[in-house]
């Protein structure tokens, strides 16, 4: 190779001034500035949302799940349990606790999303550059809470038009939609550190899939617990779907207790998360 | 102000010291006692087999891993002390460090770019002046899983280079290549090369260290077994071997005869090849090298043929592990990644 041929094609037309990066000064000890750190984020934000574009499939759980869940409990479901076949009692009933099933279905994906990056050596190429490690898993957070917002969007339009009414409450819906959000945010540190743990993406979806259906159902998130066995309505009570669900309905339906709920879904998503998101962070800072 | 040189930004005379490292996964010793330099605007080759524990020097060269025991600093900035700062100085390429596949190749450098602080104007000048210098301009929009193998690895390098790093890592950069795209690939760092940079490259192609680096360090279960110069290394493992090569076939032993009475010192060694039709003589010095051409000048030996050429790397490696450069089974660097 000839280097006049290499130099007539490297030379840029334009070279844009991006300096060498110079030794900085000795008081610099590389931190990485709030500002800078914002930024970081919104660019890996971007990448998330692009890599949306490229893959609109990965948007089905988000946009199908609420309509098939709310149409099959609601149709299948809601005559038989609803009192007197009360079906739109049932709707009632339902769509509040769906946001808390919707919340825990959507963050699951994380996992896998970040067992990926790693596999495909994205991961490496982040953790070798000069931004906050902590930006790439803030950044995955931020676009699963829009995907959550998405998905309960969906939730409560399929609500409505199946016969959901909130007869006026809407601080009271948004206020559930604030919790739900809450919650879902701290099982999204959850499902991190599990993606970061488990080796291949699929059986991170197989955990957490074991995980996701007892909780699930164990609550009260399709039916009123009283009805259940005592082993199970006690272990029913303490599961935060639960939690979450009956502060949801408090806030939105004005009906049952509100502020227990409310104040258990907090400390469980408070606790959550102190516990989790330092975890997965030092799990993602160390991993080899 | 004095200061110690590894603890001062770009005080150390080398832009890459390596002393004593040390990695181990379980009972494996990947890395096992390094050392090594890499002067500014040098290129260093690290060159071993599958397994030797170059990929996890290079892990620890980028903060990627913790070093168990020993020293490193990247433009004088410390591996484990300083990670920050040193991330700010490199640039990465190689089996694990990648792009996005589901991003287009303008996507992924754009946002690299950002992630180092570019202005977004700059950011998009730079992607776009990178993908023409990589020549991927018409590539640019498509997703980088849709790209070849060459393709992506350019896509790589142009990732790498964005922040006009002080010290570039690559890793491997041509394993898995066909040779006609290993040589395009030769052709794009020979160019970054060309400009001054300075580049520990790491591989197990002979014929790639020989093609890209100035300096070789050769290492084998996570230690070094031999360094310095090309040329130099060479000659360590043995001289030249000058081949004769008779327009009659019947002057073969005449020609070693003749060598091996003259006893010139050194060169006893000699012999015939009826098949090849060529006489080997080893050579270590350049005024030998004259005597044996003067000596058959005298003689009126007719030549068809007469050449000398120094052992390939192939040989190098095998004269000093005193095994074949096989591909060993995997080490736990290349599974735990």
């Amino acid at each position: 190779m000839s280097t006049e041929t290499v130099q007539t094609r490297t030379e840029p037309k334009e070279p844009v001034p991006v300096p060498r990066q110079a030794p900085p000064s000795p008081t610099d000890d590389g931190r990485i500035g709030l500002r800078a750190n914002l930024r970081h984020i919104g660019a890996l934000v971007r990448r998330n949302a692009l890599q949306i574009k490229q893959d609109p499939e990965s948007m089905m759980d988000v946009l199908l799940m609420p309509i098939i869940f709310t149409l099959l409990f609601v149709y299948v479901f809601g005559g038989a349990i609803g009192a007197g076949g009360d079906r739109d009692g049932y709707t009632n009933y339902l769509v509040p606790g769906m946001m808390a099933m919707m919340s825990m279905n959507i963050a699951m994906a994380v996992g896998t999303g970040i067992n990926e990056d790693f596999r495909k050596g994205v991961m490496d190429r982040f953790r070798s550059m000069p931004i906050a490690r902590s930006s790439v898993l803030l950044a995955k957070i931020m676009v699963e809470i829009a995907r959550m917002l998405i998905s309960i969007v969906v939730l409560l339009a399929v609500g409505f038009l199946v016969g959901f009414d909130v007869e006026g409450r809407w601080l009271g819906l948004l206020g559930g939609i604030g919790l739900t959000v809450l919650f879902g945010a701290s099982l999204l540190w959850i499902f991190m550190l599990l993606g970061l743990t488990v080796r291949t993406a699929q059986a991170v979806q197989g955990v957490s899939f074991l995980v996701l259906m007892p909780l699930q159902f164990g609550s009260s998130i399709f039916v009123p617990t009283d009805t259940m066995p005592g082993w199970l309505e006690s272990f029913t009570d303490v599961n935060p779907l639960t939690q979450l669900a009956d502060a949801s309905r408090g806030l939105v339906l004005g009906q049952g207790a509100v502020g227990s709920p409310v104040l258990w879904t907090i400390v469980w998503s408070a606790g959550l998360t102190l516990v989790t998101a330092p975890l997965a962070i030092s799990k993602f800072r160390k991993k080899v | 102000m004095t200061r110690q040189h590894t603890t001062g930004p770009g005080r150390g005379s080398h832009a890459v010291e390596v002393r004593g490292l040390v990695k181990h996964f379980g009972e494996t010793k990947a890395v096992d006692g390094i050392d090594l330099d890499v002067d500014e605007g040098t290129v260093l080759g690290v060159l071993g087999p599958n397994g030797a524990g170059k990929t996890t020097l290079v892990r620890m060269l980028s903060t990627l891993l913790q070093p168990d025991a020993g020293t490193a600093t990247v433009a004088g900035y410390d591996v484990v002390r300083q990670p920050r700062q040193l991330r700010r100085t490199i640039g990465l390429t190689g089996q694990y460090a990648s792009v996005d596949e589901k991003l287009s190749g303008r996507e992924n450098l754009y946002m690299i770019a950002r992630l180092l602080d570019l202005p977004r104007p700059e950011a998009r000048r730079r992607a776009d002046e990178l993908l023409e210098r990589f020549s991927l301009t018409e590539a640019a929009k498509r997703p980088a899983s849709k790209y070849s193998g060459g393709m992506r690895r350019r896509l790589d390098l142009a990732a790498s280079m964005i922040g006009r790093p002080r010290v570039l890592y690559l890793d491997e950069p041509t394993t898995g290549l066909d040779p006609r795209t290993r040589n395009e690939v030769w052709e794009e760092v020979q160019s970054i090369v060309a400009e001054g940079n300075t580049v520990l490259l790491t591989t197990q192609y002979m014929e790639e260290a020989e093609q890209l680096a100035d300096e070789l360090t050769v290492i084998d279960r996570g230690k070094v077994i031999a360094e310095g110069r090309v040329p130099e290394l060479k000659a360590k493992v043995g001289g030249r071997t000058m081949e004769i090569r008779p327009t009659d076939h019947g002057d073969l032993h005449r020609i070693a005869g003749a060598l091996a009475e003259a006893q010139l010192d050194g060169v006893g060694g000699a012999s015939a090849d009826e098949e090849a039709g060529i006489v080997s003589v080893p050579i270590l010095s350049d005024e030998q090298l004259t005597e044996v051409v003067a000596l058959l000048g005298t003689r009126g030996f007719a030549l068809t043929d007469l050449g000398t050429h120094l052992p390939s790397l192939d040989e190098v490696f095998l004269a000093l592990t005193g095994q074949k450069a096989t591909h060993q089974e995997s080490a736990p660097e290349e599974v735990a990644a």
